[in-house]
C-alpha cells in the first residue's frame, strides 16, 4: 500500500504544476483587466499603466507565473487586489464556509444517490427502478440555481419557514450549526446543492450494480445457496470501486462550492469568492482559489485512488 | 402575594421590559446591495458608485458634498468639509476652500488644513510615507488636473490645477477625507486600517465579515446635526443576484433593496412593499465609432436615432425607464431644448439610403449584465430588432461587463472594427457628463472620448465652459453642449433609468434624490 500510495502521490505532482500553469494561463487568456475593480471605467491609458506598474502587473508574463510560483511554493499566495487581504485567508475562509455546506452535502448525496441506485440496479426493468432513475435523472437534469430559486419561493417567501439568503443570522463569523437559529440556513443550500451529486452518483451506481448483477459470479452465488442479502453484498462490494471514482470527483465538486448554488444563497464559500474574483478579475485570487480547488480534487483523486486498491485486491495488482 | 412568586412576576417584567427597551434599541436598516462585495473601506471606495453610495459618503466626507435633501430638485454640490470655495481674482489656476472649523474624526482628532494637504498627497504623491496606490487608482479620475496643494492656514487651503477648469469643485466631491491620526497610530497598515476605518462622515464603523457585510454605526456628533442617522445601525449586504434580493426583502431579511429587476416589482408591490423610483443623471447609450465604419455619417447616426421607438423600451421595462433623446435626462438643468428624435422609421430608412448604406452592417459590443447597465440582453434585443427593421444588420459581440470596460477603456484605437458599444453613463458632473466624451482632450485611450469625436464647435463650447466662473452663464453653456450632443447624434440615445428601489413598509423618511448618492440618515425603521 506504500509504495501505491508514494507512486500516485509522484503522478499528483506533475499533475498540480500542470494545472498551475494551465490556471495561471487561463486567467491571463480571459479578455478583461485584472486592476478592473479599482480603476474607474473611464481610467485614463498613464492611469492604467501607473497602476499596472505598481501592482506588477506590467512585467512579462513568464517573468510573473514564475514569481508566483515562487511564492506560492512558500505559501504565500499574494494578496487579493480588491480587498488586499492575503489570499490564503480569503481561500481559507470560504473553503471553510463550504465545507460547512459540504459537511451535511456529502452524506446526504453519497447516501441517497448510492441507495437509490442500489435498489434501481438490483431491480433493473422494475417500476421501482424506473421511478428511482427518472429521479435521478431529473436531479442531473434540472439547473441547480433554478431549483434553488424555486426552494426560496416555496419555503422563504411563501411559506416563511427557512431564511432566503446568507450564512447566519449576523455573518459567518459567528455561525454555529449548533443553533437552529443559524443551522436553519443550511437547509435551502444544502438541498440545492446535494440534488446534482445525487442524480449522478445514483445513476451510476445503478449501473455499476446492473453490470455486476449480470456476472457469472453471481449466478455461482446463487447456485451456491447464498441468501439474496448476502449476494447483494457481494454484489455491492464489486460495483463500489466504480462508484468510489465518481464520489472522489462529486466529493471535488461539493468542496469547490457550486458557483451558482453559492451566489443564489449569497453563501461565502469558495463558489463565491470565485464568481466575484472572475467578475473583478481578480487576478490573485482566482489563481489561489483555482489552484486549491485543483489540489483538493488531485489530494480526493489520490484517496480515491487507495481506496479502491484497499477494497479491490485486483487494482493493487494492476 | 408569596415573596418567591413575586420575584418571579418581577423578573419575568424585568425580562419582558429589556425585551421592550431592547427591541426600540433595535432599529436596524439592512441594505441589499447589488454590489458583489463590501466596498473597500480605506477612503475612496471600489464598486462603482454604488460604494459611494452606502459606504464612502457614510464613513468619510469630502470638501464638497452633494445634495440629497430633495426629491424634486436636481441635486448639484453643496459645502462639505468646506464651507465654501472660490477661484483666487489674480490666477484662475487657483481655488481657496475655506474649510468647515469645529469638525472631529471619528476617532476624536480635530479636522484641519494639514487633514487636506495629507489627504491630497496620500493619492498623488508617490514620494509621501501615507501614499497608497490603491486609493491612488480610485481617486484618479478626479485628481487629473490637482497640481499642488498649499495650507493657508489652519482652515482655508488653496489647491493648484494645471488647467483653468471653472468646475473644478465637482473634482473635489469625489476625494474622501481620511483620519490622519489613525493612519499614522497604525503606521500606515491599510489592512488595519480597512477594519478600523475613521471619517468624519454620518456613520462610523461597527463591524466587518470580510465578503459579507458591513455595520455601522450613527455618529452621533456628526457636523451637520439635520444628518445625524435616525436607526441605530445600518447593515450593507452584498446581494449582486436580484432574485435573492427580492426573496430577501419578502422574508424580512432585509428591508432595502436596490435596483430589484422589474418583473418583480409587482409581485413586491402586491407583498405592501414600497417601489420607489427618481430620474436622475443616467442613460443608457451606445457610445459611437467617429473614426472608421457608418457611423461616421451623421446620417447613419440620426438614422438610428429614428429607429427607436423608446416607448417599448419603457414598456419592455415595466415603466422603469424614461425615453432619451439626449445625453442628459429632461430633469436636468443642462437640458434645454434638444433636437428630439421621436419614432420615424420611413425618417430613418431615407437617411439610410441617402447615405448609401442598405444594409447598414453594425458591429457592437454590449454586456450581458454590469453596473447601471439595467436589464441589457432583452433591452438589446428589442434594439437589434427595431433598427434591423429600417435597415440595419447588427452583430452582437456578447461579453461580461469586464470584458466591456476593457473595450471601453482602449477606445478605436485598438477596437477600430467595433461600431458602438453599449455602456451606461453616470452624469452627474459635468465634465463626466458632457465634456468628455465630446472633447478631443479626451479621445481614448487618453481619455473617455472613446469613439475619437471632433467638432470646432464643440472645443469652442467645452473651452467657454471651463473658463466661465458665473454659474449661470455656464449653466446655459452646458445647456448648448447637450443640444450639441443630440444634433450631433453623438450617440445612439435610448432611454434614462429611474432607479428602483424596494423597501420594506416599515421604513419611513427615504427621500430619493436625483442622484447616484442617496442619504440613509433620515430613514426612521418603524417596530
Amino acid at each position: 500500500m506504500i509504495n501505491i500510495f508514494l507512486r500516485r502521490l509522484m503522478y499528483a505532482v506533475p499533475i498540480a504544476f500542470g494545472v498551475s500553469v494551465v490556471c495561471f494561463s487561463l486567467v491571463y487568456l480571459a479578455p478583461g483587466d485584472p486592476l478592473q475593480t479599482i480603476l474607474p471605467a473611464d481610467a485614463s491609458a498613464d492611469t492604467i499603466a501607473m497602476v499596472k506598474a505598481a501592482y506588477g502587473f506590467d512585467q512579462p508574463l513568464p517573468i510573473q507565473f514564475l514569481k508566483w510560483l515562487g511564492r506560492v511554493m512558500v505559501g504565500d499566495f499574494g494578496q487579493s487586489i480588491a480587498t488586499r487581504r492575503p489570499v490564503i485567508l480569503e481561500v481559507s475562509g470560504a473553503l471553510y464556509n463550504t465545507s460547512v455546506l459540504a459537511l451535511f452535502a456529502v452524506p446526504i448525496a453519497f447516501s441517497s444517490g448510492f441507495s437509490m441506485g442500489a435498489i434501481a440496479g438490483c431491480f433493473p426493468g422494475k417500476w421501482i427502478d424506473r421511478i428511482l432513475t427518472g429521479s435521478a435523472v431529473l436531479g442531473v437534469s434540472l439547473p441547480n440555481y433554478w431549483f434553488g430559486i424555486v426552494l426560496v419561493i416555496f419555503f422563504a417567501v411563501e411559506a416563511m419557514v427557512l431564511p432566503a439568503t446568507g450564512m447566519g443570522a449576523n455573518g459567518s463569523d459567528q455561525f454555529s450549526v449548533l443553533r437552529w437559529s443559524d443551522a436553519q440556513y443550511l437547509v435551502l443550500p444544502v438541498i440545492t446543492l446535494s440534488m446534482v451529486p445525487i442524480g449522478i452518483i445514483a445513476r451510476t451506481t445503478r449501473a455499476a450494480v446492473a453490470e455486476v448483477m449480470n456476472q457469472d459470479f453471481v449466478i455461482t452465488l446463487r447456485a451456491k445457496g447464498l441468501s439474496e442479502a448476502a449476494v447483494i453484498r457481494h454484489v455491492l462490494k464489486n460495483a463500489l470501486p466504480q462508484v468510489l471514482a465518481v464520489m472522489g470527483l462529486q466529493f471535488g465538486y461539493l468542496m469547490g462550492g457550486s458557483i451558482l448554488v453559492e451566489t443564489v444563497f449569497t453563501w461565502p464559500g469558495s463558489g463565491f469568492l470565485l464568481s466575484k474574483a472572475i467578475i473583478n478579475r481578480d487576478v490573485p485570487v482566482l489563481q489561489g482559489t483555482i489552484l486549491m480547488l485543483a489540489l483538493i480534487f488531485v489530494a480526493t483523486n489520490l484517496l480515491v485512488d487507495l481506496l479502491q486498491s484497499w477494497i479491490d485486491p485486483r487494482i493493487r495488482r494492476t | 402575594m408569596p415573596l418567591g412568586r413575586f420575584s418571579t412576576l418581577l423578573t419575568a417584567a424585568m425580562f419582558a421590559a429589556g425585551l421592550t427597551a431592547s427591541a426600540r434599541a433595535e432599529s436596524v436598516l439592512t441594505v441589499a446591495m447589488t454590489a458583489g462585495d463590501i466596498p473597500v473601506t480605506t477612503g475612496n471606495p471600489d464598486q462603482g458608485f454604488e460604494g459611494f453610495r452606502f459606504v464612502g459618503y457614510n464613513l468619510y466626507d469630502a470638501l464638497a458634498l452633494w445634495d440629497l435633501s430633495s426629491f424634486d430638485k436636481a441635486s448639484d454640490i453643496k459645502p462639505g468639509l468646506a464651507t465654501s470655495w472660490e477661484i483666487d481674482p489674480n490666477n484662475k489656476r487657483r481655488w481657496i476652500f475655506h474649510l468647515r472649523q469645529g469638525v472631529k474624526f471619528h476617532d476624536g482628532c480635530a479636522f484641519t488644513a494639514d487633514d487636506v494637504v495629507w489627504n491630497m498627497a496620500r493619492v498623488t504623491d508617490p514620494k509621501a510615507p501615507q501614499y497608497f496606490t490603491q486609493q491612488m487608482a480610485l481617486s484618479r479620475a478626479y485628481t487629473t488636473n490637482f497640481d499642488s496643494i498649499e495650507k493657508i492656514d489652519d482652515y482655508t487651503v488653496a489647491i493648484n490645477t494645471k488647467v483653468v477648469e471653472s468646475i473644478f469643485p465637482y473634482s473635489m466631491s469625489y476625494i474622501l477625507m481620511i483620519s490622519r491620526c489613525k493612519a499614522e497610530a497604525l503606521k500606515y497598515d491599510w489592512n488595519a486600517y480597512a477594519n478600523d476605518p475613521s471619517g468624519t462622515g454620518p456613520y462610523r464603523f461597527g463591524r466587518m465579515v470580510p465578503h459579507e457585510r458591513l455595520e455601522l454605526l450613527p455618529n452621533k456628533a456628526y457636523w451637520d446635526p439635520k444628518r445625524v442617522p435616525k436607526q441605530d445601525r445600518v447593515v450593507l449586504l452584498p446581494m449582486p443576484e436580484a432574485a435573492t434580493r427580492a426573496a430577501a426583502l419578502m422574508t424580512g431579511q432585509v428591508n432595502f433593496i436596490e435596483a430589484p429587476s422589474p418583473d418583480t416589482i409587482p409581485r413586491l408591490k402586491a407583498a405592501g412593499m414600497q417601489i420607489v423610483t427618481n430620474t436622475y443623471p443616467h442613460n443608457w447609450p451606445f457610445i459611437l465609432n467617429f473614426v472608421k465604419g457608418p457611423m461616421t455619417d451623421i446620417r447613419v447616426r440620426r438614422a438610428a436615432n429614428y429607429a427607436l421607438n423608446r416607448a417599448e423600451f419603457v414598456e419592455l421595462l415595466n415603466g422603469m425607464a424614461i425615453e432619451s433623446y439626449a445625453t442628459m435626462p429632461p430633469s436636468s438643468p443642462w437640458y434645454g431644448h434638444p433636437v428630439r428624435y421621436e419614432y420615424n422609421p420611413e425618417k430613418a430608412k431615407a437617411l439610410l439610403k441617402e447615405a448609401g448604406c442598405l444594409p447598414c452592417k453594425l458591429t457592437l459590443a454590449i454586456s450581458t449584465s454590469g453596473s447601471g447597465q439595467m436589464q441589457p440582453l432583452p433591452m438589446n434585443e428589442l434594439l437589434k430588432s427595431q433598427l434591423e427593421a429600417v435597415g440595419f444588420q447588427i452583430d452582437f459581440k456578447v461579453m461580461d461587463w469586464n470584458s466591456l470596460i476593457e473595450i471601453a477603456r482602449s477606445g478605436v484605437p485598438k477596437y477600430p472594427d467595433i461600431d458602438g458599444y453599449n455602456g451606461s453613463r453616470a452624469l452627474l458632473d459635468p465634465m463626466s457628463a458632457l465634456i468628455k466624451p465630446i472633447w478631443k482632450f479626451h479621445w481614448s485611450p487618453a481619455g473617455a472620448n472613446w469613439g475619437h469625436f471632433e467638432d470646432p464647435e464643440a472645443e469652442e463650447l467645452v473651452s467657454k465652459v471651463l473658463n466661465e466662473f458665473d454659474a449661470e452663464k455656464r449653466t446655459a453653456l452646458l445647456i448648448k453642449l447637450n443640444e450639441l450632443h443630440a444634433d450631433r447624434a453623438l450617440m445612439i440615445f435610448v432611454v434614462h433609468d429611474v432607479n428602483p428601489r424596494a423597501l420594506s413598509p416599515k421604513l419611513k423618511g427615504f427621500v430619493q434624490a436625483q442622484n447616484w448618492f442617496q442619504d440613509l440618515t433620515p430613514i426612521e425603521v418603524m417596530p
